[in-house]
């Protein structure tokens, strides 16, 4: 093999090995970082759908749970927790709501992204029924209220006494067809 | 036009064309050197700029914004546009003669590699005229502040990374050809030189890091401008995801840019020794330990980003671990020092520094590996000076150094040693007056990257200032001193400029021919 030939048998191997690690940069570390803050409950990504297995409620405890509401910078909608916070005892279903209002003439679909803080504990806060399972599609000038049930795990760490949950809406229009059939 | 390079007799645009056209790996090697120091003026200017604003508290020369650009582009510039290039324009002209190489292996991509930095670098620079000002992120662009708040240059500066990337990218391709495929008969691995060795190894770092740069700035590029959400924790990602892929390429460029300066080191201490390098295979293997070890401690940078407690405790644990092949490099060069027939200079003296003030800066980073200890250091001045240690009297001094012993090669001219000496003590006094105080300061409490500071922290502030301007002073010195070797330096005749160096390098005529090892010499 000339000695041309092999350097250019080399350049061909480290240039595809530059590549495979532009790609591994791009598309493989962030899944791993995701899947790694899932397993761990780092990051503060909350779970989804929970069933509950664990009926205890744990009385002697109070958490309180703060709600927060923001809109994505292309977000046009009204949206905000219907409570400020909730006192719940860890283990005992709450439900509360969150109000949405499409402030716009056209109909348009939402979809709403979860996060909590302290992030090391969202394994511990479990959701049974979610709007944010789902894309929420309102029509011109349409409100709803938007439901949530959560449960706080009786395994809490006893050094957490209050979370926030924290919820951004996003216009997802242009990457779902309106629903209209969903439309009461 | 005679067989041989243009020169400026042959008329201005036979000389320009041959600098820019250039494939003879000792012209690209040249201008590298040459635009790593007028980089390194350029980021010099700016921490100039900086330590002007940071002589007494209170704002007094420049606005806060703007001292914000001025750290950020003085950390780009010194990494990106001054270490790097300087240690690619070493190995372009060294690495060939050092392995009896005629030239490079893929001499139009080596012009390639170089003659894009400069526009990636006018690129960088351009973006402090822009309305809204250059990247005022830090060097290190954590997101959202480089993402959600940043300037609209920053899609310049994205740019100028990816250019640099590329560049360093072709440039280790052609390290690792050459070594790889075009040593003379008889140059196994195991006796190659130490510089080879260690570039090697830096080069399979870059082409494994670099691209990983490229995709965190890729990412950043599309959360600004697509949409997307990788490092936007409203939309499902995750700016701590930003962290690590940085520092996955941030800690492998650490010794990116402090490899090469033990290979140097390593040439320099057994010449003024008169002994042969001391455990030269345990310093083969403490490089490549040094090397792997580097892609899994990355984290010790965010101790404080809110890890779990296993988390911190192995990364803490696997950076102490970097201590140990360090450790063995330290003790080789003390070892080959050891009953030496020692001679001081200039070169040595900038390579003894190198070992003592490096070692210095290990220590301190054994400090800052401390996780607990760390809450308490991390982001304070006491990082700033770890890094310069490590950094400036590391791969500044190295090659520093570098220069001083083979400038008589390359221009066969002898540097005035009076003026060689004292630029060393003007640059050794001047860098430890300007990062000795950092150390206090940082203990004491006073973050980095503040254009002000308390009333406290004024004293060794301005201690600090004065030894930087002494430090630069050094570097117009240095300037000087090469240029005057140039000009006017003594004619050196003999192959083998310093009577204690081996390797074929020297055994090529002084000056270095345009052309060398056409036939490929014999090694034993």
């Amino acid at each position: 093999m000339s000695l041309a030939v092999s350097n250019r048998k080399l350049l061909i191997k480290l240039l595809l090995g530059a590549v495979a690690m532009f790609a591994f940069a791009i598309f493989v570390l962030p899944p791993i970082y995701t899947l790694f803050c899932e397993i761990t409950g780092l990051g503060g990504k909350t779970s989804s759908e929970y069933t509950a297995v664990d009926v205890r409620v744990d009385t002697s405890r109070e958490v309180t749970v703060r709600f927060v509401a923001s809109n994505n910078a292309l977000m046009p909608w009204e949206f905000r927790p219907t409570m400020d916070k909730v006192v719940v005892h860890p283990g005992e279903p709450t439900e509360i709501t969150y109000f949405a209002r499409n402030t716009t003439s056209e109909d348009m679909v939402s979809q709403a992204i979860p996060s909590l803080v302290p992030n090391n504990v969202a394994d511990y806060f479990h959701k049974t029924e979610c709007f944010c399972f789902d894309n929420q599609p309102l029509a011109a000038g349409e409100q709803a209220e938007l439901k949530l049930v959560f449960i706080v795990d009786p395994d809490l760490p006893a050094s957490v006494n209050s979370m926030t949950l924290s919820y951004t809406l996003f216009d997802i229009t242009d990457r779902t067809a309106f629903p209209v059939a969903q439309i009461k | 036009m005679a067989h041989g390079p243009a020169t400026l007799a042959d008329g201005w645009k036979a000389y320009i064309s041959r600098w820019v056209f250039t494939t003879n790996h000792k012209d690209i090697g040249t201008l590298y050197l040459w635009f790593s120091f007028a980089m390194f003026i350029l980021g010099g200017a700016f921490a100039m700029i900086i330590r002007a604003e940071l002589f007494q508290p209170g704002m007094q020369l420049i606005k806060p914004e703007f001292f914000n650009q001025m750290t950020t582009m003085h950390g780009l510039v010194m990494v990106f546009g001054v270490i790097m290039p300087a240690f690619v324009g070493l190995a372009n002209w060294m690495i060939p003669l050092m392995i009896g190489a005629p030239d490079m292996a893929l001499p139009r991509m080596n012009n390639l590699s170089f003659w894009i930095l400069p526009f990636a670098f006018a690129i960088l620079t351009s973006t402090l005229f822009m309305e809204g000002g250059g990247p005022n992120f830090g060097w290190t662009f954590y997101a959202p502040l480089s993402t959600t708040y940043a300037p609209e240059s920053v899609n310049f500066f994205i740019f100028a990374i990816h250019i640099m990337g590329a560049s360093s990218i072709m440039g280790s391709i052609n390290i690792i050809a050459t070594v790889m495929n075009m040593r003379a008969p008889g140059m196994t691995y195991m006796k190659m030189p130490l510089f080879v060795w260690t570039w090697v190894i830096t080069a399979f770092l870059l082409v494994a890091v670099m691209p990983v740069l490229a995709g965190a700035v890729t990412m950043m590029l599309m959360d600004i401008n697509f949409g997307t959400s990788f490092f936007n924790a409203a939309g499902g990602g995750d700016p701590v995801l930003f962290q690590h892929v940085f520092w996955f390429f941030g800690h492998p460029e650490v010794y990116i840019i402090i490899l090469p300066a033990f290979g140097v080191v390593s040439q320099i201490i057994p010449t003024f020794s008169r002994k042969p390098l001391f455990g030269y295979s345990s310093m083969v293997y403490a490089t490549a330990a040094i090397a792997f070890l580097s892609f899994i401690v990355w984290a010790h940078h965010m101790f404080t980003v809110g890890m779990p407690i296993a988390g911190e405790l192995y990364f803490m644990y696997a950076t102490m671990l970097i201590a140990v092949p360090t450790g063995v490099k330290v003790f080789n060069w003390i070892t080959t020092m050891y009953k030496g027939s020692l001679t001081f200079e200039t070169p040595m003296l900038f390579s003894i520094a190198f070992v003592i003030l490096f070692t210095f800066g290990g220590f301190t980073g054994l400090m800052l590996s401390i996780a607990a200890a760390d809450m308490q250091y991390h982001d304070t001045y006491f990082v700033v000076a770890h890094f310069h240690y490590v950094m400036v009297a590391g791969a500044v001094f190295s090659g520093t150094a570098a220069i001083y012993y083979w400038l008589p090669k390359w221009c066969g001219k002898m540097y005035n040693e009076t003026m060689g000496q004292v630029q060393f003590w003007v640059a050794f006094i001047g860098f430890n007056i300007a990062f000795m105080p950092q150390h206090f300061l940082g203990l004491a409490g006073m973050p980095r990257r503040y254009a002000d500071y308390g009333l406290q922290f004024a004293d060794w502030n301005m201690v600090s200032s004065v030894g930087a301007f002494i430090y630069g002073g050094a570097q117009i010195m240095l300037l000087f001193n090469v240029i005057m070797t140039i000009r006017k330096g003594k004619p050196v005749v003999e192959d083998k400029v310093w009577e204690g160096a081996e390797g074929l390098e020297w055994t090529v005529a002084t000056p270095a021919p345009y052309h060398t090892f056409e036939k490929p010499p014999l090694y034993k």
